[in-house]
């Protein structure tokens, strides 16, 4: 297998691993706020019994995205370093305010929260927390401001043979992470919203710990309904958005080998990238156009043409990425939302009428969906990496351009079976450790002794 | 001064504030084995850093992330060049960070035996690399006429590095030593206390020998500058190992973290303006010019720097304020 492969692969494994564990963070940081915040105002303890009980939860995912977090920063430097060379103009700055501006402000305020139940008054320890949500969030912020400049860039001028920036601002404002940024911090928040909900619906089902589980239930209800809801929205909305900038990836994740006018909407399809046909489609005639436009006529291109297009603006070669992945990755991706949607609106009537309790099925439906956010997330992800095939960087390099000349294929492979390997031992551990605490449920916490001020240290003795 | 000069200083600036801080926490990971004798003992060791580590491995990241930025091509020529080593700093700080959080979620002591010792491992590999690749950058390594990095990982393997890497290693240690004698009281303050006299009186002589040999491998010594940081940190290793042996561990603390910010500046000012020098021919080696992005990227990212890390400097020595106390056994959390 050549370097290029690999490092593709080591790519794809470590990224989609590590946003396994971010979304969870954009959520839940922002769940443990809003109950410590009800703590802080009502003094009622059962909010802060919820508060340290979610929080000991976000803790096990969080210090699992914060360390695969650290490998992808330095990827780019490994195996990208010709993709560093080439665009580390635009793409290191987004990078540096990631650090600069969130993740210290992120980590230093944990820490505060972690070990600052007794020491910071709880109105503090409370915004300790706010600001932990806060900063993750604007990371999520800055890196899709990074990622965004790969699948639509902008700002930037090609001189001394790199791309370079000309304009900061017109980078923050890219169009494609204004649908972007909100798609996927929202899909966050159900991902989280789902978690909770999950969690919750496996001790009402069991009847323990009824009180603590049910606020966080009505919680996490809100915020997946409305989360659901709107990443719906929003992915519509950007869908759109990629008919005009990205043709191809959206003509893939349709599997719409021909131009046509109104264009149909294939709900499956057996994908021949070969003979560039599909086998065995069923289709809603119009439905794509519609989808594109908002009006059952006008023409969605097709792969073909494209591919004829591309070749003739880029010079020859293959523009069209993997056409199966990304169609079913986008049908896996809008099936786990609708079912997400209707499950948080039955539930929510369920609740409404006080019948949710009473029905172990839902119940164990919200348990066993915990999982279908994340597919969600992957398959999200899979469509806009693997649709952007063979660009690294949309219209200006290619893949195999990108890759580090020097690394050889056994060094890419040694550490890619590492980290494989590595990913898949902590995987079970942090599956396990969370399993144990969610299961165990909301411990009344004794009360901490005080300190005493004579234990201080000075630098000065 | 230019801004490529003003961003070699906060480059030098970020990976010195990363060397002081998380030199301390990594000197504690190192010393939980031998200073820790039972569990009780060492949760207090982990906990003693608990508020701290992760933010101090952001000043890792954001280094990373500045250079990245500011010199796209030591970023690319650096990570893509020193990937093995790299590499098993990764590794070991994904155990690490990990061990933080998972060591005390259970019981059994197998668990718990097993997050130390990956808590050691993973705090020793990176204060051992990050030597290692520091005296790389100066010593030289083969870099071709297009910036390529043209060697593998066993030319950055020199008795001279190994030697960086021990140097960076044992003053860590030391480090984390007097940090550990700060912060706990009885058995476990005048255990670290040994601990740290063991290390400190190894990191003089590592760092004493690196001094010398640097003046034979490298041509950091043909300008002033250099020659005075690191001779005075060597002067300053030897005050904070007397601060130690008189127990005014305060003093020894800062004196030591003197040290790490010298041998860091001496290293740095010795390579400017290259920021990695090439074997193969002293016209190929990467300087602040030839690295840099443009100054319209150099421009933007010095007022977000000038804005934010002040900022950050002042919520970060708070949270230090905040955990002044010693660890208590009462109130650990890890």
């Amino acid at each position: 297998m050549d370097a290029l492969l690999l490092a593709r692969w080591q790519f794809g494994i470590t990224s989609v691993y590590h946003f396994l564990f971010v979304p969870l963070t954009l959520g839940l940081s922002i769940l443990v706020a809003i109950m410590e915040t009800i703590y802080v105002r009502t003094g009622d303890e059962t909010y802060k019994n919820m508060a340290r009980f979610w929080g000991r939860l976000f803790l096990i995912n969080f210090a699992m995205g914060v360390v695969t977090g650290i490998v992808q920063e330095f990827h780019f430097g490994m195996n990208w370093s010709e993709y560093s060379r080439f665009v580390g103009d635009i793409f290191g700055a987004p990078l540096a305010v990631e650090a600069l501006a969130a993740f210290f402000l992120e980590s230093t305020f944990l820490g505060l929260w972690i070990f600052g139940w007794e020491k910071l008054s709880p109105a503090l320890h409370a915004a300790c927390i706010w600001l932990v949500a806060f900063a993750s969030n604007l990371s999520a912020f800055w890196i899709l401001v990074a990622n965004s400049f790969m699948q639509e860039p902008v700002g930037f001028t090609l001189r001394n043979g790199r791309a370079e920036m000309t304009d900061f601002f017109a980078l923050l404002t890219n169009p494609h992470v204004l649908y972007q940024f909100p798609h996927t911090v929202l899909a966050g928040f159900v991902t989280a919203a789902f978690f909770v909900m999950g969690i919750s619906a496996y001790h009402l089902l069991r009847q323990s710990q009824l009180e603590p589980f049910r606020r966080s239930f009505r919680l996490a209800l809100i915020m997946g309904l409305i989360g659901s809801l709107l990443v719906a929205g929003i992915g519509h909305l950007q869908g759109q958005h990629l008919v005009a900038t990205q043709p191809m990836k959206m003509a893939a994740a349709e599997a719409l080998w021909d131009s046509a006018d109104p264009a149909p909407l294939a709900l499956v399809a057996l994908v021949d990238q070969e003979n560039q046909q599909n086998n065995l489609e069923i289709k809603i005639p119009a439905l794509t156009s519609f989808l594109a436009y908002n009006s059952f006529r006008g023409e969605v291109k097709g792969l073909k043409e494209l591919q004829a297009a591309a070749a003739e603006q880029y010079g020859p070669g293959n523009y069209i990425p993997p056409v199966a992945p990304v169609f079913w990755s986008f049908r896996l991706m809008i099936a786990a939302g609708l079912w997400l949607i209707l499950l948080s609106l039955y539930s929510l009537y369920l609740w409404r009428k006080g019948l949710l309790e009473s029905r172990p099925l839902v119940l164990k439906a919200l348990l066993w969906s915990i999982p279908i956010p994340y597919l969600a997330n992957t398959a999200g992800w899979f469509v806009a990496e693997v649709g952007r095939y063979p660009w690294i960087v949309y219209g200006l390099q290619r893949l195999e351009a990108a890759v580090s000349p020097g690394v050889s294929a056994t060094a890419i492979l040694t550490t890619l079976v590492a980290f494989t390997l590595l990913y898949g031992l902590l995987a079970v551990v942090d599956v396990y450790l969370l399993a144990k605490y969610a299961r165990q449920g909301v411990v009344e916490q004794p009360p901490a002794g005080k300190m005493h001020p004579s234990g201080e240290v000075s630098l000065w003795i | 001064m230019d801004l490529n000069i003003l961003w070699f200083i906060l480059v030098t600036v970020l990976f010195t504030g990363f060397f002081f801080l998380e030199g301390f926490d990594y000197g504690v990971g190192i010393l939980l084995p031998f200073v820790g004798r039972n569990d009780l003992e060492r949760r207090m060791v982990i906990n003693s850093i608990g508020p701290f580590w992760d933010s101090n491995e952001v000043w890792m990241l954001t280094a990373g992330g500045a250079m990245f930025a500011a010199f796209p091509h030591w970023y690319a020529t650096l990570f893509s060049g020193f990937y093995l080593a790299l590499f098993l700093i990764l590794v070991a700080l994904i155990l690490r960070g990990v061990a933080f959080e998972f060591r005390s979620k259970d019981e059994k002591p197998a668990w718990r035996n097993l997050w130390d010792w990956l808590l050691f491992v993973g705090s020793l590999l990176p204060a051992l690399l990050w030597g290692v690749a520091i005296t790389n950058l100066i010593r030289g390594v083969p870099i071709d006429a297009r910036m390529q990095f043209a060697g593998t990982f066993f030319d950055l393997l020199s008795p001279y590095t190994l030697l960086g890497g021990l140097a960076f290693l044992l003053v860590f240690t030391l480090q984390g030593g007097l940090f550990l004698a700060l912060k706990s009281e009885g058995e476990l303050k005048e255990r670290s206390r040994q601990a740290a006299l063991r290390a400190g009186a190894g990191a003089a002589l590592a760092l004493l020998l690196l001094v010398i040999m640097s003046y034979g491998v490298t041509d950091i010594f043909s300008r002033f500058l250099p020659g005075i940081l690191l001779g005075s940190a060597f002067i300053t290793l030897l005050l904070s190992l007397a601060g130690l042996y008189t127990r005014r561990y305060g003093p020894g603390f800062l004196m030591n973290g003197l040290t790490v910010i010298l041998v860091t500046a001496g290293f740095f000012s010795g390579l400017f303006p290259r920021v990695m020098v090439s074997s193969l021919n002293p016209e190929w080696s990467i300087t602040i010019y030839r690295a840099a992005s443009s100054p319209y990227t150099l421009k933007v990212m010095t007022v977000v720097a000038l804005t934010l890390v002040p900022i950050v400097l002042a919520y970060q020595g708070w949270t230090y304020w905040v955990f002044r106390q010693r660890v208590k056994a009462r109130d650990l959390e890890y």
